[in-house]
């Protein structure tokens, strides 16, 4: 991160959000609004005495998972790039209640600037990588789970902060009380994933941070670790190992998927605890088992808004919202609209090392199309005849890639060649037969439609005559 | 009504990337289908005007299927949605013109699915057996 921050070639643009793109590959132009920080970006040195001295505290629900706090104006994590805080207006007490401006004050370079406001940035750009990530599984969803219920069902990534020597725990893990260390701890593997009624696919991190966690726990606190799960999917460069190495620390697995934590108790030993029930489809019991933590292995969703990011792009998602690449074999980096690539989970659920993968793919197909100079476009575009366009605009809505401008002073449609990737869809919409497709045109099709037809009439009466 | 003799001529459409790719997958596995389908490949289903379609009955054709992707997989992200729309609609028209609308089937037929390439085309050979022949042939000019 701090590579890309201080590379001279590399404009980092946080806080901002694309509105809105236009054109095509090598000439995009891409409209973005920075957002108002309310801190002078060329001022702040980062010294990080505002959010000393900010007196307004805000539960951290994105960094911290909701463990910990920050201040009204913060930077996101400690080593977050740039080290430029951001006032969050919703919170801070000037903004809502009009006194305070204790930042203001404080700040040694006079960074401070309540007036800011969002700016808008044009820039042209030749490719665009999309690197959006995903979203966790929200675990409330599954009630019988009971998160949000019961203090002490805790998702994987709370249990990711309380493991970090810096996190709001310092790095012990406790129960919410925040004080009582866990005695057994149960981990449930696929929240959310390979589940009909959630998301069928499997998340791919989950069993592997499981572990990771499970480890972690177990060395941290000598708690009991029991991981339930459907199965263990451990591949990759010494995942495997790692399982193994697991097991070898005496770390319980338990195959089957649990129906339900719940806190009423049954007997003496699971009362005040939580109690696991599921199924050992090992031995084909039943089963209950009282435990102290509950960590949801949440799996991973596309972002919630990235089927709108993706029109946005110009690019598609499949059915469950992550981008989609050309070809899943052939080509996972580049997307059908030229120019646009993506990277990490953002096309579908990976680790670090696959996100980073991708990242470098996507980096190094940029560059080789900015080394070449020049772009190949498809042959079989669309042409409009303009003579028999009436610019009704119907194969403007059919194009499935904005592919085709309206002449406003001719008032006929025109395909942009550099866009057009020869589908055709807009010669079935035209109902003036005013756009053709080349190497597909109608006088083609009709012509080997005849020769099929007539070629199926010689082959039948042949049949006939033997 | 089904004399012996009579063999249904079936034009299909198919698009390139999907439909076209699951018939290739059909040869390659030998699967056995009817040889009464031609097959014309589009870019995408999306490319099949209506128009054409009628005019492949007019040509003589007894059926014509219009093979795409699956919602969601177009190669063309949203070509096959055209087609989805466009489809239920010409269907309408061919009853109005007295062409039973069972002779123009569509569906979604992905580049894995030789099998089910090979199914359609016997089931709706076998239906179309069923029917008289279309006998729409006429001479034309272009
Ligand atoms: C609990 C948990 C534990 C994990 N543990 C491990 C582990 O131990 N090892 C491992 O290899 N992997 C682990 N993973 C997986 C790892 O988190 C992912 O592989 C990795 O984060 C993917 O990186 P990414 O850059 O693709 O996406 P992200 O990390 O999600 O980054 C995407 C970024 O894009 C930003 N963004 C999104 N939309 C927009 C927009 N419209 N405009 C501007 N910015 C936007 C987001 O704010 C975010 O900063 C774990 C995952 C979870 C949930
Ligand atoms: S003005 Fe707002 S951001 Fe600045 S110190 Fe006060 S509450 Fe914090
Ligand atoms: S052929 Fe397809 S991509 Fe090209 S202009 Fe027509 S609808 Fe758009």
């Amino acid at each position: 991160m701090m590579d890309a921050g201080r590379h001279p070639n590399i404009t980092l643009l946080t806080y901002s959000e694309v509105e809105s793109v236009s054109g095509y590959v090598g000439n995009f132009v891409v409209r973005i609004r920075k957002r108002a920080r309310s801190v002078k970006e060329d001022l702040c040195t980062g010294c990080g005495t505002c959010e000393e001295n900010c007196p307004r505290r805000v539960v951290d629900t994105v960094y911290e998972a909701g463990l910990g706090y920050r201040t009204a104006i913060y930077r996101p994590f400690a080593q977050a790039v740039p080290a430029i805080p951001v006032i969050d207006r919703e919170n801070c007490l000037y903004f809502t209640k009009g006194k305070c401006r204790i930042c203001e004050k404080v700040c040694p370079t006079h960074a401070i600037d309540y007036t800011q406001e969002d700016t808008i940035l044009e820039v042209e750009v030749g490719n665009i990588i999309l690197a959006t990530g995903f979203d966790p599984f929200d675990a409330r969803r599954i009630p019988q789970f009971g998160y949000g219920r019961f203090p002490n069902v805790f998702t994987s990534l709370e249990l990711e902060r309380m493991l970090s020597g810096a996190g709001p725990t310092g790095g012990k893990v406790v129960l919410r009380d925040g004080k009582t260390v866990p005695q057994r701890v149960a981990i449930i593997h696929c929240v959310g994933s390979r589940d009909k009624n959630y998301r069928e696919y499997c998340s791919r991190v989950c069993c592997m941070y499981s572990l990771k966690l499970a480890h972690l726990i177990h060395h941290k606190t000598h708690a009991e670790v029991y991981n339930f799960y459907i199965d263990i999917r451990a591949p990759g460069k010494m995942y495997e190992e790692f399982y193994h190495r697991v097991l070898d620390e005496g770390i319980h697995f338990v195959r089957g998927k649990v129906a339900q934590v719940t806190d009423a108790a049954r007997g003496p030993e699971e009362e005040g605890r939580l109690v696991v029930q599921f199924e050992d489809t090992l031995t084909g019991l039943q089963r209950r088992m009282p435990v102290d933590m509950v960590v949801l292995a949440i799996g991973l969703e596309p972002r919630h808004d990235s089927r709108e990011v993706a029109r946005l792009f110009g690019i598609s998602t499949d059915a469950d919202g992550w981008f989609k690449e050309k070809h899943p074999k052939l080509d996972p980096v580049a997307t059908m609209t030229d120019g646009v690539f993506v990277a990490g989970c953002a096309q579908g659920p990976k680790d670090i090392p696959d996100s980073v993968a991708q990242g470098a793919a996507a980096a190094a197909r940029v560059l080789s199309l900015i080394g070449q100079g020049e772009v190949e476009v498809e042959a079989a575009t669309a042409v409009v005849d303009e003579l028999m366009c009436v610019g009704c605009g119907q194969c403007i809505q059919a194009c499935p890639y904005s592919a085709i401008e309206y002449l406003e002073d001719r008032r006929i449609a025109h395909v942009i060649e550099a866009l057009c990737k020869g589908c055709g869809t807009c010669v079935g919409a035209c109902p003036s037969k005013a756009i053709s497709l080349r190497h597909f045109t109608d006088q083609q099709l009709i012509w080997e439609m005849r020769g099929a037809i007539y070629g199926m009439q010689v082959q039948h009466a042949e049949h006939r005559g033997n | 009504m089904s004399e012996q003799t009579y063999e249904p001529k079936i034009v299909g459409f198919l698009c390139n990337w999907c439909s076209y790719a699951g018939a290739d997958l059909a040869g390659a596995a030998r699967l056995k289908y009817p040889p009464n389908i031609k097959i014309i490949r589009v870019p995408c289903s999306g490319r099949v005007s209506p128009e054409l379609v009628i005019r492949t009955f007019r040509e003589g054709a007894d059926g014509v299927m219009v093979l795409g992707c699956h919602i969601g997989d177009c190669h063309y992200a949203t070509g096959n949605h055209r087609t989805a729309r466009r489809m239920p609609v010409l269907r309408a028209l061919l009853e109005f013109t007295g062409i039973e609308s069972e002779r123009l089937l569509v569906k979604w037929v992905s580049s894995s699915e030789g099998e089910l390439f090979a199914q359609t085309v016997r089931e709706f050979t076998e239906k179309l057996r069923q029917m008289p022949p279309l006998g729409l042939r006429m001479t034309s000019s272009k």
